[in-house]
């Protein structure tokens, strides 16, 4: 059974409908970027996977285990206040409130789970600092780490390198590929940089235009019938992967 | 010093001071901890505008001649928070345009109904006693302290309950959805509570001044510190430190309560802005 799959999905803002007849499905292990124009709907989409927003028509449907709200969600940077106080571990600790049920308060599971989450985003360091004064790159991490708390199984990301410098960029797309590879996380991820589609994804979801749902590979095929060049080898730090 | 120090011994011996203490301590506790939500979540206004409303029943409530008026003006103010929260949401009218016709709305309809029945004999002493809380709280009978301490420990309690679920909506309202928050039913509980904490605080500074109660602290501690629990701790601390601080000046000098409670709240602030730019600098 797929974690996430729809059919003849139709999402939109206050009945208007921006993009219809979305089907695709991700399974475990998959890393779907969704990719399109701007405004072609592609974070409305996230919203309305996330439950956010109802959909206008079709079908959602999610596999066992993430029926009660067990997804990790990165929103897009501008949607968090830059300067709430709050400390990395308190915010970490929040992405666990999802798996706390009925209890009010985090037990020792959660704060281990907390840790082990920010030892893998490589911010452990920083538990005790606050939030408003990290780099972009730093508070990125910080998002993914809560993200992580919420959900070993998928993750949906919306714009996880907008606004980094290219380095930081590259250190986080590692950062998500090794969740997805070792982890065995699957990733949604909203994205503008093709280049770092084509690099990572096994799946691509192109919205706008035209709509298309496929491998990477059936994507390549139709988009570069010349043949795709190794996209791989222009993403910035990518020498450095193993 | 000594004979200020007797005369304070001396005013202790009145049980309405006493209680007066006692419920500004618990008004100025339970505003600021809240306060630190509402301005996180650029909600101060609503806490304004649910004021005006709280003035407004009580002016209704005066005209009608209802002996306890404190339940009356605690439903409508609720009631006005739950309906605010809803228009916030899904909106022809702005939330923020909401509050702000509710609220001057109410403050006309309540002076209006006050001058065409005329029940009080002195509407203006009344009515700027009631905007600027002049001597309510040193009033206060023995039945509304019980009110005010009931209150505010279901207010504490709640707050302590559901602390890190607050933390959540107030932090990232999307993400606290999408993993299963019920944020619609927290957002709700912190609308009934700024309500009721709204009610409880006329008596102690008045309809007007109650804003200052609930922002001020938390300004005042996110000056200083950078993490929410921190934050919270602090503005509760500064706050009830203020309120204990205004009201024995308010007796000792004479002062209207309302008033001095928050201009002791503005001094912390400037002392606490002043600090936080010297760390930066």
């Amino acid at each position: 059974m797929a974690l996430l799959s729809c059919e003849e999905l139709a999402v939109g803002y206050e009945g208007r409908i921006l993009v219809k007849d979305i089907g695709f499905s991700v399974n475990a292990g998959d890393y779907l970027c969704i990719v399109g124009e701007n405004g072609s709907g592609k974070t409305t989409l996230m919203k309305t996977l996330l439950g956010l927003r109802p959909p206008l028509g079709g079908r959602i449907a999610r596999g066992e285990g993430l029926s009660g709200g067990q997804i990790g969600y990165l929103p897009q940077k501008s949607d968090i206040q830059r300067d709430f106080p709050a400390s990395v571990r308190e915010i970490v600790l929040s992405g666990c409130l999802g798996r706390c049920g009925l209890h009010r308060f985090f037990r020792r599971a959660d704060r281990e789970r907390a840790a082990a989450a920010m030892e893998k985003m490589q911010i452990g360091e920083l538990a005790g600092r606050s939030f408003r004064e990290l780099s972009g790159g730093q508070q990125h991490r910080v998002l993914l780490a809560r993200a992580l708390c919420a959900s070993e199984q998928l993750l949906l990301l919306d714009e996880p390198v907008s606004g980094l410098d290219p380095q930081m960029s590259a250190k986080m797309y590692r950062l998500i590929e090794k969740l997805n590879r070792e982890s065995g996380v699957a990733v949604i991820m909203i994205t503008h940089d093709i280049a770092a589609a084509l690099a990572y994804a096994t799946h691509i979801l192109h919205v706008g235009s035209h709509l298309f749902f496929g491998t990477r590979e059936e994507y390549i095929a139709r988009e570069y019938p010349q043949g795709a060049p190794e996209y791989r080898d222009i993403l910035p730090g990518g020498e450095e992967r193993a | 010093m000594r004979e200020l120090f007797e005369r304070l011994i001396q005013a202790f011996e009145f049980p309405f001071v006493r209680y007066a203490l006692i419920v500004g301590v618990l008004i100025a506790l339970c505003a600021s901890l809240l306060g630190v939500t509402l301005v996180l979540k650029r909600f101060s206004f609503i806490g304004d505008g649910l004021s005006h409303v709280a003035f407004g029943a009580m002016a209704v409530a005066a005209v009608l001649q209802v002996s306890d008026s404190l339940p009356l003006i605690m439903a409508v103010t609720v009631l006005s928070a739950v309906l605010l929260l809803r228009t916030g949401q899904n909106s022809k009218i702005r939330g923020d345009a909401a509050v702000a016709m509710l609220s001057v709305g109410a403050l006309a309809i309540g002076y209006l109904l006050l001058h065409i029945f005329p029940v009080l004999s002195n509407i203006s002493g009344d009515v700027c006693g009631t905007l600027f809380g002049s001597a309510s709280i040193l009033t206060l009978r023995a039945g509304e302290v019980w009110f005010c301490l009931a209150f505010s420990a279901l207010v504490l309690a709640l707050f302590i309950l559901f602390y890190n679920r607050l933390f959540a909506i107030t932090f990232d309202e999307d993400f606290a959805r999408a993993t299963g928050t019920r944020v619609g039913l927290y957002n709700l509980l912190l609308a009934v509570l700024i309500a009721v904490v709204i009610v409880l605080a006329m008596n102690l500074v008045g309809s007007l001044l109650i804003s200052a109660l609930i922002v001020f602290p938390a300004l005042s501690a996110m000056r200083l510190f950078s993490t929410f629990r921190a934050v919270t701790i602090f503005s509760a601390v500064l706050s009830v430190l203020c309120a204990v601080v205004g009201l024995l000046v308010a007796i000792l000098a004479g002062t209207p309560v309302g008033p001095t409670v928050v201009a002791a709240d503005i001094a912390a602030f400037a002392v606490c802005s002043l600090v936080g730019l010297l760390r930066r600098a």
